[in-house]
């Protein structure tokens, strides 16, 4: 049991617009991850959820309850800052605990919950002390320890993790994943950073401009992403793009790339997206293709079509699994992942290929992905 | 489903809080504002002893520009003021350089010159008529170190008695001047000081070029709270020289309450306190408009 | 050689500072005669308390010789109640001024940064009738307190709401989803979190209060007087002899508290003074 549904909703402060309807629909108990820049209305969505702001418009429904009306106690309900919040005055004990007296519940259970909270968190040596005698992570542990005692239907976690150092964040982004596991409650996380929304998501909602640009699973957005704006936030590097143009050659269409200072290339397109350019012949598009879409030839899998080039290698960034070259392509910059064997040389060339069987194209003024 | 939530939930606590604001507000609107209305009004009718709503005009302006008492009132504070102002200013902002030079037992420095602040105005006052006393003040004290024909008796001298509250007030809130800089001196972030050292400058330059002039905000602070002061005090000449000999060290402040609670004169009374408000408006304004426009 | 100038210079003022509290005590604990034989500046030949009890029970304050402890004790009566409910509304004030923040917030502040400035001689005369018309006028314990509490209210009020703007929204908002109201979230989270605005606020409005004389003089009858509006008048009681070390020792009285407060909490009253200052 679990399930989330936004349905249509608007915010606005004063004229200034903020969120221009949005639409989700969980499924059982399932992780979902508001991801985008900031300012794109993220937190404020998860704050109308959690009730600490209203909605100028729009259904909340937890577990087909509707939520619009009640206040942040009665819609059962946790949430995680990014600040932590804890109380500073109270113990650690005592911060799990107010929720719970706030709520009248029986002593007994009280102290039976806190029991079992300590014991998932392992924070048995802390319950004694005040929260700014704590490191990070503890703060971390006791923050989720106050929600997960309060036995919500929802959890909501607002940048949880940015405060903490890089290895402490690969821990607590598994500890968060195994507790929802574990509770088998439904949650929704508010992030700007993309890995941590790939590597825990069940359903992934990309926001821009206070709209949900792209509404799916880590594989979906990341394989398949709906426009431009998607395909370039999510992933790092970055996904390079290349402005090309559809022309119609020997073997069907052809991309024509452009040289920033004359001359041009031109790339084959694959046989399973030929169909969905045609209606784009002779207009000017663009190419998607991610940084490990363009690898050594001999990364090839077996049967995929490679187009292979001789390009100028302007820098190289190793970081280890795979070294980082940086390229362009008639002038126009491009990233590629080869493998950390490769032999390079700056300003020497290099033999890249292009998986094109995998590239994404959008339209070259509003960004909708074609094909 | 269009729907307007305008009255829900959340307003609940709003609600609390706008009616545990209220009795504040509405307090400040009846207790400041419309009494400062009232005055106004007061000072336009012949109200004596007691109010009155006889309407007269601006009788009572006429009334109190015409009275000699009350440009002496206003003479007085120009120059009290204008002293006060300059010299604690100025004493304030020496002794927080002073103490800013990493000197030893600096919290018990500033005790000391601070402390005159924790006092009454009419305490220092008290102190200082004794200290002033011609007979066996400082006055008395120098003549007895062999020096017969020195003289000091301010207190008594109507064209004087006005300097020794320069004195008083001086000797009380320089401390406060000095924690006001100090506070400002100490808020100038270390590495531009680094950065001044580095660049050669020695401990007049860099105070004179450097930090000075990034606490400008700060003496405009201080200029404001010291001339506050002068426009108030009240308790301090009372008890000093109680506004004479005759009414040579009257201020606005002690004119204010003699016309209006000891000669039952409520209409100057009125008009008198009207114009502190504005000279007071004229002092801090400029302040509110720089405010305002920092903010916006 | 700097350094020493520096110090040089810091002596010369501590002296100047120093020098009218140290003639103050001096002069309470000599008698008339060795004053008029010793100067002021000598220490006592003997220390000689009579002054000090004259002060206290039995010197001329306006029609009675009761001496000064009744008004002494009066602005204790003032000042406890006055400073209590000043800063208690302060606080809730502050509180809803940064955390329950409303359409027209930031007018309210400037309503009560302007009540922080103007001088208090234009609202006198209205206070005065008010007070008639609410038959207290005169009185210590209400009328006193009264003005007292009004006048103080936007000065602790921006105590507070500068000390709890820095106290992150998010707690308040956690204690919201942790299913806390409105008082709950001021008692369990903000007030805990308050001491040191309280001591620098209480402090503040004690010193302001104990040492107020224009609110004493012109709204107390002679009896409900506080001590600042006694000593002047004993000061000034034109008597054949004037016993200035009587005077002395009841000065000295009239500013122990505020002194004992000074040296016990000198941190708050000076955080209070740049805090108040420089952020209002």
């Amino acid at each position: 049991m679990g399930k989330l549904i936004l349905h249509d909703i608007h915010k606005s402060y004063g004229k200034e617009k903020v969120l221009h309807g949005i639409n989700i629909e969980t499924g059982e108990n399932q992780f979902l991850v508001l991801i985008g820049p900031s300012g794109c209305g993220k937190t404020t969505l998860l704050n109308i959820i959690a009730g600490l702001e209203q909605q100028s418009q729009g259904e909340i429904l937890l577990n087909d309850r509707p939520l619009t009306h009640l206040s942040p106690k009665d819609r059962d309900i946790a949430m995680v800052f990014q600040s932590y919040a804890l109380y500073p005055s109270m113990t650690v004990r005592n911060n799990i605990l107010f929720g719970l007296e706030n709520r009248g519940v029986p002593r007994a259970e009280r102290q039976q919950i806190l029991a079992e909270v300590t014991r998932m968190l392992q924070i048995e040596s802390v319950l004694d002390r005040r929260p700014r005698q704590l490191s990070g992570g503890q703060q971390q542990r006791v923050a989720i320890g106050r929600a997960i005692a309060r036995r919500p239907s929802l959890f909501l976690f607002d940048e949880p993790l940015s405060n903490l150092d890089a290895k402490l964040r690969v821990e607590m982004r598994s500890e968060i994943r195994r507790l929802h596991k574990q509770l088998q409650t439904s949650m929704v996380y508010v992030t700007h950073d993309q890995i941590e929304a790939m590597t825990m998501g069940d359903l992934i909602a990309v926001m821009n401009g206070g709209i949900i640009q792209q509404l799916g699973s880590p594989e979906e957005i990341y394989n398949n992403p709906a426009n431009r704006f998607v395909a370039g936030f999510m992933g790092s590097p970055s996904m390079n793009f290349v402005p090309v143009t559809v022309r119609s050659g020997a073997d069907g269409l052809a991309l024509q790339v452009h040289g920033k200072e004359g001359g041009e290339v031109i790339l084959p397109i694959p046989r399973r997206i030929q169909a969905a350019l045609r209606p784009q012949e002779g207009r000017a598009i663009t190419l998607g293709i991610r940084p490990e879409q363009i690898s050594d030839p001999d990364s090839a899998r077996e049967g995929e079509a490679l187009h292979t080039l001789d390009l100028p290698v302007d820098l190289i960034e190793p970081t280890g699994p795979d070294t980082l070259v940086f390229t362009h392509l008639l002038g126009h910059p491009l990233v590629a992942r080869v493998h950390p064997s490769t032999q390079l040389s700056v300003n020497g060339n290099c033999s890249l290929s292009l998986h094109l069987e995998r590239a994404v194209f959008f339209d070259a003024d509003t960004g909708k992905r074609l094909a | 489903m269009v729907q307007q939530h305008k009255k829900s939930f959340q307003r609940r606590d709003q609600i609390i809080a706008g009616l545990m604001l209220s009795p504040t507000i509405l307090a400040a609107i009846f207790f400041i504002y419309a009494f400062i209305l009232w005055t106004i009004w007061l000072s336009l009718t012949r109200s004596t002893i007691l109010p009155s709503n006889h309407f007269i005009g601006l009788a009572n302006y006429r009334d109190l520009f015409g009275s000699s008492r009350w440009w002496r009132s206003l003479s007085n504070l120009g120059v009290f003021g204008g002293l006060y102002v300059l010299i604690s200013m100025t004493i304030g902002l020496v002794l927080a350089i002073l103490i800013d030079q990493k000197v030893r037992g600096e919290r018990l420095w500033q005790m000391v010159f601070l402390y005159p602040m924790a006092i009454s105005a009419v305490v220092t006052g008290v102190a200082w008529r004794w200290l002033l006393d011609p007979s066996y003040g400082l006055q008395a004290i120098i003549r007895s170190l062999g020096f017969s024909h020195f003289h000091f008796a301010w207190i008594d001298d109507p064209d004087l008695a006005i300097y020794t509250v320069v004195i008083a007030a001086v000797w009380q809130t320089s401390g406060f001047m000095m924690a006001i800089f100090l506070a400002g001196l100490r808020g100038v972030s270390a590495d531009v000081i680094k950065a001044a050292r580095i660049d050669g400058a020695g401990t007049v330059r860099l105070y004179t070029r450097v930090i000075l002039p990034s606490i400008s905000s700060t003496f405009f602070v201080a200029f404001i709270l010291s001339a506050g002061l002068a426009i108030k005090a009240f308790g301090l000449i009372i008890a000093l020289t109680g506004g004479g000999p005759g009414y040579s060290t009257n201020v606005p402040t002690i004119f204010m309450y003699v016309f209006s609670f000891e000669r039952g004169e409520m209409g100057v009374g009125a008009a008198s306190a009207l114009i502190m408000l504005l000279v007071m408006m004229i002092v801090v304004l400029p302040f509110v408009l720089l405010d305002a426009r920092r903010r916006a | 050689m700097k350094r020493l100038m520096i110090y040089l210079l810091l002596i010369i003022a501590a002296l100047f500072f120093l020098l009218p509290l140290y003639v103050m005590l001096a002069t309470s604990c000599k008698t008339m005669p060795e004053i008029y034989s010793q100067g002021i500046l000598a220490l006592p030949s003997h220390w000689n308390f009579d002054a000090w009890q004259h002060a206290w029970s039995a010197a001329t304050i306006g029609a009675g010789s009761q001496g000064i402890h009744p008004f002494f004790f009066n602005s204790f009566e003032l000042v406890i109640p006055a400073v209590i409910i000043s800063t208690a509304i302060g606080a809730i004030n502050g509180y809803i001024l940064t955390h329950w923040r409303f359409r027209g917030a930031n007018l309210v502040f400037y309503l009560l940064l302007l009540g922080t400035v103007f001088p208090f001689q234009i609202i006198l005369l209205p206070m005065a009738w008010v007070q008639g018309k609410l038959h207290i006028a005169g009185t210590l314990i209400p009328g006193l307190v009264m003005v007292h509490v009004i006048y103080g209210l936007a000065f602790t009020t921006l105590f507070f709401r500068n000390y709890y703007v820095s106290i992150p929204h998010d707690l308040v908002r956690a204690a919201q989803v942790d299913g806390a109201g409105f008082f709950r979230i001021f008692w369990r989270i903000i007030l805990p979190l308050s001491t040191p605005i309280i001591m620098v606020t209480a402090i503040w409005q004690f010193t302001m209060i104990w040492n107020n004389f224009l609110f004493g003089v012109v709204f107390t009858n002679s009896d409900q007087q506080p001590v600042t509006v006694a000593i002047n008048d004993l000061v000034d009681t034109v008597t054949s002899v004037h016993m200035w070390n009587v005077d002395m020792a009841a000065a000295l009285i009239a500013a122990a508290p505020t002194l004992l407060v000074y040296v016990l909490a000198g941190k708050y009253f000076v955080r209070g003074l740049t805090n108040g200052a420089i952020k209002g």
